[in-house]
């Protein structure tokens, strides 16, 4: 596996071998070098409101439960019983004072310390419940209300491994005027045939909006919504860039043509929705001024925390964050994220903007998971005879590189790259 | 000629039989990817949802589903289903749906309530089967003396999407 190259990068060409897409060894691989070194998201603050208040998930491949304990703070448990490795919480979301686990009836409090054991009096004197308590990951540290975790000891802090990361987390936070957004009720789970990476570079590849989204432009434009005509070289919209951030991490930034919930009203929306709106623009630019409410209104954005979370500032706030089940198959999660302070008028402006694209129903994300699993049907058996896939678009430009360009996704691949060679820890 | 019925009274006389056809007319429409027929089955505000699978019982209103059509995104699914570029139906899906237990649940003026069970099979390509089971909710309204769609609602019984995937045809 070591012996064969897996990104070739060279001075204007840029090659995937597509075994990456297809090994099981590789995938191996990947859960020790760069999943289980890498901060991965948990959930939002926001999705657990007061103290005993869980949600269980499997997060980077681990049944976790995500919780607020007794002192309202959130923690992550791995949810497996301490006596003989049940899971312990078998619900979706509650609230609870105590985890029991059915089996033997091991439970444990809010803290996750092991607080009740049927019959200790039988185990030897050396047996000590403070032993016991369900096991944490090494690391969890949240930025924003974004909450990951790290399964490496020894990661760098969340907050220097999200490096310019930030800045694009920050201007999707400002929406809300008390700097809090709120994960939506509802969530989108589906499986996508197709290898995990396929599902980053298809999240901020623009290159493919006028072929595979044809229809969901049709629709925007039968709507009425104005397109510009695109800047030189530019394929959609008028301008856009594609921007590494370091570490992995990746971001388009486009000037809005399709619509922003903050605040830019599309024919879309309906006539009715339009004075929302307007209030929703002016606090904007009240508390921000002009030129950081055009910033954040005016632009949209889709960035890439590597490895897997997608946060997608378009046609409404998206968080998709996936997990490969198998080298060709994955699970994605999804949720809607808007201001915490949203009249109710506003919060369903942004729901229904978030169907008009995004989700397993909507007009567009459809057509990417067809794209996805299409690729994935492609290469399986041939990826032999046809080892490469090529990512060159913009290599050879010296200055701004277009979202439709391919930069962005280069920087993921060559992070992606630099770990599965296991570079020193200084490196990453 | 005879004077037609008010609207309130013919929504009383509204059958089981008479809800079973147009349901089953209304499958056999969308297995035989008739959209444009399937159209004219609805009133002009009408809706299409399939809430999320963790929160059925919830409003598109403060709650992200799977899809909240009103009635001009109903078109427009339409017109993107029929597109050759709607990829994820192209080439299409062949569907076989099973409608069963159809009970009227309410009456109200010229409006019915109606709730049923469904199995949907999907079949793509040289994919094994996926199955889509749930139960529709209908809100029909009496119209000019015809029964209509006002309201479709398919909740599905799944946790999650999981390996069904996508809902890219209309469930």
């Amino acid at each position: 596996m070591n012996d064969r190259p897996l990104v070739l990068n060279e001075a204007s060409s840029f090659r995937v071998n597509r075994a990456t897409l297809v090994d099981p060894e590789i995938l191996d691989l990947e859960r020790r070098r760069v999943f289980d070194v890498c901060w991965i998201y948990v959930g939002h603050e926001s999705e657990l409101r007061s103290p005993g208040d869980f949600r269980t998930r499997t997060v980077c491949g681990r049944p976790v439960i995500f919780c607020r304990d007794s002192g309202n703070a959130v923690r992550v448990f791995l949810n497996t019983c301490r006596h003989r490795g049940a899971m312990v919480c078998r619900e979706a979301e509650g609230n609870a004072k105590t985890h029991t686990c059915f089996y033997h009836g091991w439970s444990y409090d809010r803290d996750g310390r092991l607080d009740g054991v049927p019959g200790e009096r039988d185990y030897p004197q050396s047996f000590r419940k403070s032993d016991y308590g369900l096991m944490e990951p090494p690391r969890v540290e949240s930025y924003r209300g974004f909450v990951f975790l790290n399964f490496d000891p020894q990661a760098v802090s969340l907050a220097e491994y999200l490096a310019g990361a930030k800045e694009y987390i920050d201007l999707v936070i400002d929406q809300s005027p008390s700097g809090q957004m709120e994960v939506i009720q509802g969530t989108q789970d589906y499986d996508i045939r197709a290898n995990w990476k396929l599902l980053v570079e298809n999240s901020f590849d623009d290159y493919h909006l006028l072929t595979t989204h044809s229809t969901w432009l049709d629709y925007l434009k039968n709507a009425g919504v104005k397109m510009q005509r695109p800047d030189r070289d530019h394929l959609l919209p008028s301008h856009g860039v594609g921007k590494a951030l370091g570490n992995g991490h990746a971001t388009t930034d486009n000037v809005n043509f399709r619509g922003r919930p903050v605040a830019k009203w599309i024919p879309v929306y309906g006539e009715a929705a339009k004075p929302e709106i307007e209030r929703t623009r002016a606090e904007l630019v009240a508390r921000l001024g002009e030129a950081r409410a055009a910033r954040v209104a005016d632009t949209n954005r889709n960035l890439i925390v590597f490895p897997n979370l997608l946060l997608a500032d378009g046609s409404s706030v998206t968080i998709r964050t996936f997990y490969p089940t198998a080298p060709d198959r994955m699970r994605v999660h999804a949720w809607a994220l808007g201001p915490k302070e949203e009249t109710s008028a506003a919060r369903a402006i942004r729901l229904d903007a978030f169907l008009t694209f995004y989700g397993p129903g909507g007009l567009a994300t459809p057509d990417d998971v067809e794209a996805l699993e299409m690729v994935q049907a492609g290469i399986t058996a041939t990826h032999r005879e046809v080892p490469w896939s090529v990512m060159s678009r913009g290599m050879a430009k010296t200055g701004e590189q277009l979202n439709s360009d391919e930069l962005h996704l280069r920087a993921f691949w060559l992070q992606w790259d630099k770990l599965i060679r296991g570079e020193p820890r200084a490196a990453r | 000629m005879k004077k037609r019925p008010p609207a309130r009274a013919a929504a009383a006389k509204v059958t089981r039989a008479d809800v079973e056809e147009l349901l089953f007319h209304e499958a056999a429409l969308l297995d035989d990817w008739r959209l444009d027929d399937w159209l004219g089955l609805l009133t002009a505000d009408a809706r299409y949802e399939v809430p999320s699978n963790d929160r059925p019982d919830a409003d598109p209103e403060n709650t992200l589903f799977t899809i909240a059509d009103d009635i001009d995104r109903i078109r427009g699914r339409v017109t993107r289903l029929k597109d050759r570029n709607a990829h994820a139906e192209f080439p299409r899906s062949r569907t076989r749906r099973m409608i069963g237990n159809v009970r009227i649940a309410g009456r109200n003026n010229s409006e019915v309530s109606v709730e049923a069970n469904f199995v949907v099979y999907r079949f793509r390509r040289d994919e094994s089967v996926r199955e889509y089971v749930g139960r529709y909710r209908y809100l029909l309204r009496v119209e000019r003396g015809r029964l209509k769609i006002a309201r479709r609602q398919a909740v599905l019984d799944a946790m999650e999407l999981g390996s069904m995937g996508l809902v890219s045809f209309i469930l």
